[in-house]
């Protein structure tokens, strides 16, 4: 007996001792970049897009490489900070590490102040706005108020009874302007193309909480998209970063309902429910991640705070534009040819659609006629426009 | 201590394998996972650190634990007496008008404990007056809790313009508990999970409340023979029990998140359960298992970030780990019985 637990304890002993020897890393003189996503990698959306476009940095900038890790959030990861994330991210070698969630605003500031030689991107805050930021944290976010424009533009062209459903995740500031600017182009064009009255048209946002389902803390997407089709929403645009919409709409197709849903964030957001799919505004992340990791890597790197739209010429560039619209199956021919017009229309400015008379929801001016909003108005967007329905705080 | 040192061998033997197993089927490389897993978690002074600021309300919530698994009482609601407790906190680092980070933090640490304290009473009160099980009533407290932490964060307490499961507005960085330079966890929260150890050993093994619980665990109807009233030692046991976890959850709030956040239990609540029972309900083996479950919670970063495995494999690892503990526990008591 003792003979056979000397034994296993010796094998214990060397596979422990296996255990503490540590994996040799090679030394290279790569530039690792460090990505922290919300949530999972492969969700045919928001934090997909990012995955992709830190894979195309690896191919077109030489020397580049990606680590990084998904799903950071505390219900996912219990315990575990963005902090400390970034302490294991930085000791295998990162140089630059990206946050790509709003709700990493708190971690991503720690930790910029915590390592200095390091350069931070943060998606979709404006730290990068306040002199006492650090000086190695900016912030990076995609002009979506277009795309979303156009899948107002499109949800309005193709809906039958007026009604267009809004599944929004959480309520700020960044998700009032969305669904604003898409409301606004419902609007445009249902009045204006359509020749309808404003009045006609119902616009309904409903918020889950957050920017994907989570089981009992948010409400369920799932749910919440049925309830949008069975109260007579024919048409619903996804704000959220995963594709219930999509999914809840094929589902009703399939039973014989004509109902169809725009999903969000990434460009195959429309794969998983092709027959559904009016199209998908979403963001490409390369020009910005491009510029940002080039200027870190060539010690241009500062401070800066960008806001990047479509390229109005060659929307579905990749390389150059980080906002566009891809054309869904469910699209109609006739449809698309007068979204084209739209989207010509906006990129030349001739179709200005943050611009007065336009009421808040409480009935209080945002803009006076012949008034155009600026950047920092639209940014900062307090509530809701006058004809949505749906909470503002 | 013989027979303990053969069930740790064979109990490592039978997580090793199962763990194997388990890495096997999901197509990881076996060594190369355990290896990154262990070096994620104890490779470096701040990995280190991170994996005691886990210990630290592991260990408490189990010290609560094993006052209750003692008197056999099985309270799932260590869970919500965890969220209770952080509520509690919170609760006093709102009290306006306070300038003393030290005096507002005092009160934040007894609101904590009587935060949760009070929420185990509920179940032992449940239990003791209205005949319900202490599993349905901790199980159903706990979804109140949680129900309670999200109407406060989605509602009351949530920042200015933003409701989401994010959490509240961040404490003033002075609320924030002070961590040794390069560490990421708390001194006074492992001077706290230590006080705890030593109090639950002294309590349970050398005093006459650690003999009573005992003599109720063992046989209610025989201790009241003995003057001793299971009813009064329940809610005593139970008390004691949500005290730690709402310590824990304190700890939770001003030391790792420094806001509120729905998830702010982190699940260790339910853990700790697991690693009471892995323990075999002994206090001396707590911090060492604490210890183990926290690596393996920090470690298994490891496996998305370096083997592109899920993290959720953690998990895995630990049910493996308690049903071989519990699988050795059941040889033992059948081998006894025999």
């Amino acid at each position: 007996m003792k003979k056979s637990l000397s034994g296993i304890a010796l094998a214990l002993f060397v596979a422990f001792a296996l255990l503490i020897s540590p994996i040799q890393s090679k030394a290279s003189d790569e530039f690792i970049f460090g990505l922290l996503m919300v949530g999972p990698a492969n969700d045919h959306g928001w934090n997909q897009a990012h995955f992709e476009a830190g894979k195309e940095i690896e191919k077109h900038i030489p020397g580049s490489k990606m680590i990084y890790i998904d799903k950071v959030n505390p219900a996912d990861r219990p315990g575990i900070t963005v902090p400390f994330l970034v302490d294991d991210l930085v000791s295998k070698g990162a140089k630059l590490i990206i946050g790509n969630s709003d709700d990493m605003k708190d971690g991503i500031r720690e930790a910029a102040m915590l390592n200095p030689d390091i350069k931070f991107i943060h998606i979709s805050g404006d730290d990068a706005l306040s002199p006492e930021s650090p000086a190695n944290l900016s912030n990076l976010m995609g002009k979506m108020e277009y795309g979303q424009m156009m899948a107002g533009f499109a949800a309005a062209m193709t809906t039958k009874t007026g009604k267009i459903g809004y599944l929004g995740p959480l309520i700020n500031d960044e998700t009032k302007r969305l669904a604003a600017a898409c409301f606004l182009g419902a609007r445009y064009a249902w009045t204006t193309v359509l020749k309808k009255d404003p009045a006609t048209l119902s616009f309904k946002v409903s918020w889950i909480g957050f920017w994907f389902n989570i089981p009992g803390v948010t409400a369920d997407p799932t749910q919440v998209a049925k309830n949008f089709f069975d109260s007579g929403f024919d048409v619903l645009i996804s704000g959220i970063d995963t594709t219930e919409a999509l999914i809840v709409a094929d589902q009703k197709k399939k039973e014989g309902a004509a109902v169809t849903a725009i999903p969000y964030d990434f460009q195959g957001a429309c794969d998983p429910a092709p027959d559904a799919c009016l199209g998908v505004p979403y963001f490409n992340w390369f020009p910005g991640y491009s510029h940002f990791i080039n200027s870190a890597k060539n010690n241009t790197w500062k401070k800066e705070w960008l806001w990047l739209g479509p390229e109005w010429t060659d929307m579905n560039n990749n390389m150059t534009s980080s906002i566009a619209f891809q054309n869904g199956k469910a699209l109609a021919d006739g449809v698309a040819e007068q979204l084209a017009v739209f989207t010509k229309g906006l990129g030349d400015g001739s179709i200005s659609l943050f611009s007065g008379p336009l009421n808040f929801q409480d009935k209080s001016v945002f803009l006076k006629k012949g008034e155009t909003a600026t950047d920092k108005q639209i940014w900062n967007l307090p509530q809701l426009l006058e004809g949505m329905v749906g909470a503002s705080k | 201590m013989k027979k303990l040192c053969l069930d740790i061998v064979l109990g490592s033997l039978l997580v090793s394998g199962f763990t194997a197993l388990v890495l096997l089927i999901a197509g990881a490389p076996v060594l190369a996972a355990f290896q990154n897993i262990w070096l994620g978690a104890f490779a470096s002074t701040s990995k280190f650190s991170q994996v005691l600021s886990v210990w630290v309300p592991l260990t408490l919530c189990s010290c609560g634990l094993l006052y209750t698994f003692r008197a056999n009482l099985w309270n799932i609601g260590i869970e919500g007496q965890v969220i209770m407790g952080a509520i509690g906190a919170m609760t006093a680092l709102r009290i306006p008008g306070i300038e003393s980070p030290v005096l507002i933090l005092t009160l934040a640490f007894l609101a904590s404990m009587i935060g949760g304290g009070a929420w185990g009473l509920l179940i032992g009160i449940l239990k003791t007056r209205g005949g319900v099980h202490e599993i349905f009533g901790g199980l159903g407290l706990n979804f109140v809790a949680q129900a309670f932490i999200l109407w406060l964060i989605f509602g009351p307490w949530k920042r200015p313009g933003i409701a989401s499961m994010s959490g509240t507005e961040l404490l003033a960085h002075k609320l924030w508990l002070t961590t040794p330079p390069g560490w990421r966890v708390a001194t006074i929260g492992l001077l706290i999970a230590a006080a705890a150890l030593i109090l639950t050993w002294l309590l349970l093994e050398k005093s006459m409340l650690g003999l009573k619980l005992k003599a109720i665990g063992k046989n209610p109807k025989a201790a009241l023979l003995y003057d001793i009233s299971p009813e009064s030692y329940y809610l005593t046991s139970i008390i004691i029990a949500g005290s730690c976890a709402g310590l824990a959850g304190c700890l939770q709030v001003t030391a790792v998140y420094h806001r509120l956040i729905p998830s702010i239990s982190s699940g260790y609540g339910y853990v700790a359960l697991l690693l009471v029972m892995l323990a075999g309900y002994r206090v001396i083996l707590i911090p060492f298992l604490a210890l183990f479950f926290a690596g393996l919670n920090v470690g298994a970063i490891q496996l998305p970030i370096v083997l592109q495995l899920d993290s959720a494999l953690s998990g895995v690892i630990q049910g493996c780990c308690v049903l071989s503990a519990l699988f050795i526990l059941g040889i033992r008591q059948k081998r006894r019985q025999s």
